[in-house]
């Protein structure tokens, strides 16, 4: 799509898009919302920079290789997390035995590992739409 | 003759299912048997066990944490999936010419 207006709105609202999205994704033990919404709001800022600028200029700011490593990387980064309850002697996912910082209830850095775990939810769920975009971009490109 | 039985057991099945629908308890009744003690203690004791005031997020991702790693799992296995069938870049064998998987 060449349009001029398209393009300069797309470029005033998504950082603001994405800011949103890291909102919600930190904010899951607090508020509505959580790991699955705030990456669905990530993933749809990405898309919408590549329907403003295309195919190409969005391949360059989301490449192949980096959503696929936080794909991987994010569901590893879950089962580690997991990993630690076995580690201090729990059972798999322990939150509160097994040491997560728990702090005081209503603060971002409270709840032990529910906020990391939201973020590797965020992070799966946008770089899973993301790819997923952008590899059907590609195959009409190709055809 | 065999469409009229057909429609006699299907018709039977649709009277079961009625009048088994009318006998459940409505919908948010407290005494409900689906609001056992696991949602009363999810409710009472989830803000002293994780110290997080969102219950919702408590159960996805504390009680239920395994569910949600299959959740992603699935999502996994889904985008790989996708990416099999949808980026064959290499020329399947016996097929000549520009076209691309």
């Amino acid at each position: 799509m060449d349009d001029l207006i398209v393009k300069y709105i797309s470029r005033m609202i998504i950082p603001f898009i994405q800011l949103y999205g890291i909102f919600v994704i930190f904010h899951g033990h607090l508020s509505p919302g959580g790991g699955f919404p705030g990456g669905a709001i990530l993933g749809a800022s990405i898309i919408l920079y590549t329907l403003a600028f295309g195919a190409h200029k969005g391949h360059l700011k989301m490449p192949h290789h980096l959503s696929k490593r936080l794909e991987s990387g994010a569901i590893l980064w879950y089962i580690i997390l997991g990993m630690v309850g076995i580690w201090t002697g729990h059972l798999f996912l322990t939150n509160q035995a097994a040491g997560f910082f728990m702090g005081t209830p209503g603060e971002i850095f409270s709840g032990g590992f529910i906020p990391l775990i939201t973020v590797a939810i965020g992070l799966k769920v946008g770089s899973t739409i993301i790819t997923l975009f952008h590899t059907m971009i590609e195959e009409e490109h190709d055809a | 003759m065999k469409r009229a039985l057909i429609f006699l057991a299907l018709g039977g099945m649709l009277a079961i299912m009625i009048s088994s629908y009318m006998q459940m308890p409505p919908m948010g009744n407290p005494d409900n048997p689906s609001y056992n003690e696991v949602a009363q203690h999810y409710l009472n004791r989830s803000l002293e066990e994780t110290r997080a005031p969102n219950v919702i997020a408590v159960i996805i991702t504390d009680y239920r944490a395994i569910d949600t790693l299959g959740e992603a799992t699935v999502l996994f296995t889904s985008i790989a999936a996708v990416l099999t069938v949808l980026s064959g870049k290499d020329k399947k064998p016996g097929e000549g010419g520009a076209h691309h998987g």
